[in-house]
Formats: C-alpha cells, structure tokens, sequence
C-alpha cells in the first residue's frame, strides 16, 4: 500500500538524511520578490527588523515601495491599513510577538473591522525561536487573530509552503496573517504540492488515528506516522496551512476514516490549531482528540531540539499521543 | 490665499449652528452618545465640508477627492450631519444614529456609509491611517491632501506619538491634522489628567508644522487650511482652541458633557439656546444683504 498520499508531491526520500533544510521566514521574502515583479501595488513595511523578516533584499530592490516603520508596530498597523484603502497591498514584516503582539487592536479595528487589505507576517513563532527566550517566543499569535473575524489565518509547514501562502495572501481580498519561524526545518513539500486557503492536504494515507497539523509540527507528525507503522499502526498525517477557514470537509472525513485525532501545533494549546479542529469534530462528528502543542506556560532560552523536548513537541510525544488516542476509542 | 467674505463667513456660521441642532436632535433620539466634542467641532467640520475639502457627495469614491481621516471617532454626530447637510444621505436619517440597523454607528464604521473614509472610536489609531494614504499619495504622484480631525486627549496614546513621528520625519506635506484642543477628557481636565502642554513644542520638536486658531472661528479655520497646503517639507498640525459643548450653557466647559446625551427637556433648553444663536445670525445676514 502507498501510505503517502502520491497527490501531495512530497520530496522523494522523505526521511532520508539528505532531505533540505531552510527557514520558512525565507519563503516569505521570496514570495515577495516575486511578488513585487509582476504587482506594482505590493508594498512592504518593517517595523526594524528588515534583514530578519527577509525583507531586506526587497528593501533595496523597491525602495520606493518599502516603508522602514521603526520600532513602532502600532503605526505601522495603521499605515498599512491607509495604504491598503488606496489600494494598496501591504505586508506588514515584523516578529509575531510584536505584530500581531503588540498591535492587536489596531490589526482588530483597522484592519479586520474596515477589511482593510492588509497582509500580516509573523515571524520568529514558536520555541525553535531559542536563545532570545521566552518573550521572542510567540506562541498565542494563531489565538489572537483566529478570533477575529474577517482575518485569515495561514501556518505553512515549510519553507516552500510558506512562499506559497505568502503568494496566496497577496491573492486574497482581505486581512490575512502568516506565521513562518527563524529556524531552519525540513523542506519536504515541492512546488506540486497543493496549497489553497481553505484547504488541508492529507500527506499520508492511515486508518487508526489522524494527526492533524500545522507548521513546523508537520515534518515530526510524518516521522511520527512513520515509528506508529513500525509499532503496526496506520496513521494519516493531515497538513493543515489554513487555520482559517479551517478545511471542515477533511477534518471531518479524517475522523470519521480514523476514529482518534491528534492535533500538533508550536503554539498553546489553548486557541490554537487544536482548538480549531476541536470545534468542527464536537459539533459534527466527535471522536476522541489529543493535543501536541505548549501547555500553557511560556518557553526559555535553550537550542530548539532541547525546547521541544522539555515542553512536549518531539515526534515521541506525538507517538504517545497518538497511542493514547487509539486507546481513547472504546470511550473512556 | 482663499477670499472669504464676511457674507460666506456667516452663512457657513448658520450652517455650524444648523449643525449644532442636529447634533442636539440626534443625541436626544438616540438617548446617549457624545456631547461636548461634537459641539465643539460644529465650526471645524462646517468649514471642511462646506468650503475647505474637495469632495463630491454625489461620488463619495471619487478618487480625487480630499480624505477626512476622524481619528476620534466618538465625535461622529457631527461628521453624520455635515454629511448629511452636505447631500450624502438624507437629514431624516440622522435621527437613526445609535438604533439598530443604521448606517450611522455609534463610532464610524467605513464599511456602513459611503462617504467614511475610516472606522475610529479606539483612540489614536486615526493618524497612522492618514499616513498610509499619504504615502499611497506619494508613490502614486496624486496630489489629494488628507485631513485627520483628532483630540486632544488622544495624545496620551502611544500610537499617536509614534504617527507624529513617522510623519515629521517623512516630511508628509499633503497631511494637515485639526486637532480638537478643548481640554477635556472623560475623567476631567487634560492637564489634571495626563498633562499634555507644551503641546505646541511636542509638536515642532517632532519637526511639525503649527498653526494656534481660535477654533469657533471659521475664517481662522479656512485661512489656517490654506496655509497648511503652502507649507512644503512638513506636515501642519492646526491646533483648535474650542470649548466642548460650545453654543448649549451647561454643557459648555463641563467635563461629564463629554460622554453623555440630554433627556428631552434638556435637549429642549438646549435647541431654544441654539434657535436664538441661530436668529441672531440670520439677522446678521440679513443686515449684510441689505
């Protein structure tokens, strides 16, 4: 049996030691190269952190369709919102713990409220931020725009995706967020991969459980699967870029094929992806669920392998949450 | 510079204090709302949509026109009635302000009434978009101006601040803020509050352009506006000295008029108060017309 999905296009040797590896903060800046070639309403604006949202190679191709913000995330928000009533389509570049960290209310009132055609990328998410510590670490970026109507809300897996989500924004009519890291992960998906706002893909076929995931947890749920095998469990890997719109139609078929979800996310538990999903299944076809994620608490300083280990996110915890979501089954 | 006659200078004092009733009238009907700041701008807003703006209420969209960014936005009674005294929608409709299913919400919504050009209440957030269409002005060689009617307490907000900054520095010359300087805010007087002098200072040190008027007076208004659009390199911050709840006795100075509506026969007192300033105009008129 094929257990990867031939549909998503994956890279050849999946688990191979020569599988690539970048940092999703560069498909972004690629993106908006090109981007910028084809569409002479793209702008982008950064809040002091050009060369580390990779927009500096932007900044010094379209000077005049870069705006340098400063530290001043707030205005910023603002900004694009004004620029994007003139038509406009503005990326907003900073840390997600700043944008949207610190400027919700505008992003809230400005932009989703006014559907102002603001793109917004976060970078920097997660634990495998590392050494800056816990307050560089966002982990509360996908809650805080997931409530906010209007906004879409975008968490591809890698490098590749993300330059197709970044792609797909500037598509989009409306508020969007993307969020993409600063560490380098696997580049496993390829330019046939399907990516659409709105959709999941199923990466791997599988019968027993369903992991459900998004961002950097994508690559660690296929590996995950793949020890599950060796152990003679059949689990289906579902990549799920688009938190919002959340793909109800595989969520709910991935339950009702498998019968025990596991969601995996590098964010809280509380209002993440996990949440998301939970909200399909419990009105429409509630299975038992398991959630990968941070436990509410916030990260430290330390290497990303080591900070994923001490709060949950290794592919040995997706395997033992999966184990005990088959177990769950029966009802307990 | 503008030619202003003394004739159009009273009439569009008739038209401030037309306004001003309306404002009265909509605040009764909807049983809250704001008072005092409304009041106080009825002359800045007069001169905008009556003489200042390039505007079109036939074609709000029109590319052209001049942008009136309300960044306080809880001063939208009398954004609604000059619009409305202006030909954007009926004067009926006014008296909808604050009901359910109204195009006019309690704080401006852009998406709820062709001729807004933003959504404001939450304060200082009405600057940063007028920069945005500033900068879209720049990059796209439009030679509209942005006008951001503000208040004074929406100074103690960070992002105000930070607006002021990026804009001095940008040399946004096609900006020209009307700052409602009335010296309230909800809690009481700004300088008990959260002390905002030397204001003027800030503003110049921020590398600004100020003009100091006496905000009631609609001649100062037009004139500041004038020499606001011959200034290059700097943007204009045209500080209005008005006094909040102008025209209606009780109100006029009162902080705890900021936020609330009259009961009826308030609001009676109040529009036989602005009906005789009314009168008085009209006989100004009248006597010029000979």
């Amino acid at each position: 049996m094929k257990i990867v999905n031939q549909d998503a296009h994956l890279v050849e040797s999946l688990f191979g030691n020569d599988v690539k590896k970048a940092a999703t903060r560069d498909g972004y800046g690629q993106a908006l190269l090109e981007l910028a070639e084809t569409d002479p309403d793209v702008v982008v604006l950064s809040a002091d952190l050009t060369e580390s949202t990779r927009t500096l190679e932007f900044s010094k191709r379209y000077p005049e369709r870069f705006i340098e913000a400063g530290v001043a995330e707030q205005n910023m928000a603002g900004m694009a919102a004004g620029l994007a009533f003139e038509g406009k389509i503005p990326f907003v570049s900073s840390f997600a713990v700043f944008s949207p960290g610190r400027n919700w209310d505008q992003i809230r009132v400005s932009i989703c409220y006014s559907k102002a055609n603001v793109k917004i990328g976060g970078s920097h998410t997660g634990l495998t931020t590392g050494g800056d510590g816990a307050t560089h670490q966002a982990l509360e970026d996908i809650a805080m725009m997931r409530c906010l109507p209007n906004m879409v809300v975008l968490a591809p897996c890698d490098v590749i995706e993300t330059k197709k989500a970044t792609i797909a924004a500037a598509r989009h009519k409306g508020p969007v967020y993307i969020r993409f890291a600063r560490d380098k992960t696997p580049v496993f998906t390829t330019d046939k991969t399907p990516f659409e706002i709105g959709k999941a893909v199923v990466f791997r076929e599988g019968s027993d459980a369903a992991i459900i995931a998004c961002g950097t947890m994508v690559y660690p749920a296929l590996q995950a699967s793949e020890e599950l095998a060796a152990l003679g469990l059949s689990v289906m890997v579902v990549d799920s870029p688009s938190i919002k719109p959340i793909d109800i139609e595989t969520i709910v078929a991935s339950a009702k094929d498998t019968g025990a979800i596991v969601t995996c996310e590098e964010h809280q538990i509380y209002g993440g992806l996990g949440g998301a999903v939970a909200e399909v299944l419990a009105a429409r076809f509630p299975v038992p669920q398991e959630f990968v994620g941070v436990n509410d608490t916030f990260g430290e300083s330390g290497e990303p392998r080591e900070l994923w280990d001490k709060y949950g996110l290794t592919v040995d915890h997706i395997v033992k949450a999966v184990t005990k979501a088959v177990a769950r089954k029966g009802g307990y | 510079m503008l030619t202003v006659s003394d004739l159009d200078i009273l009439e569009l004092e008739a038209m401030a204090n037309t306004i001003r009733q309306d404002i009265i009238r909509m605040l009764v009907s909807a049983g809250s709302g704001h008072a005092g700041g409304p009041l106080g701008m009825a002359e800045v807003f007069t001169a905008l949509y009556f003489r200042v703006m390039r505007h079109n209420p036939d074609n709000p969209d029109w590319e052209e026109r001049d942008r009136l960014v309300l960044s306080n936005g809880h001063i939208c009674a009398v954004r609604y009635a000059a619009m409305a005294r202006s030909g954007y929608f009926p004067v009926d409709e006014l008296l909808t302000y604050r009901k359910i299913d109204s195009r006019l919400q309690g704080h401006p919504h852009n998406l709820s009434l062709p001729g807004l050009e933003n959504t404001g209440g939450p304060l200082g957030q009405g600057l940063s978009q007028a920069i945005g269409r500033c900068l879209a002005a720049r990059m796209d060689d439009k030679d509209y101006r942005v006008y951001c009617a503000m208040s004074d307490g929406e100074h103690d907000e960070g992002q105000t601040w930070e607006a002021l900054m990026f804009a001095g520095n940008h040399k946004l010359r096609n900006l020209t803020t009307l700052l409602d300087r009335n010296n309230i805010q909800i809690d009481g007087h700004t300088e008990d509050i959260f002390p905002l002098e030397p204001l003027r200072a800030k503003y110049e040190a921020v590398k600004w352009h100020v003009i100091e008027i006496d905000g009631h007076n609609i001649r100062q208004i037009i004139e500041a506006c004038g020499e606001a659009k011959a200034v290059y390199e700097k943007p204009t911050a045209i500080i209005c000295h008005t006094i909040p709840g102008k025209g209606v006795d009780y109100m006029e100075n009162e902080p705890e008029w900021h936020g609330k509506a009259p009961s009826a026969e308030m609001g009676e007192r109040a529009l036989e108060q602005l009906h005789a300033e009314g009168e008085r105009i009209r006989n100004g008129i009248a006597k010029l017309r000979g």
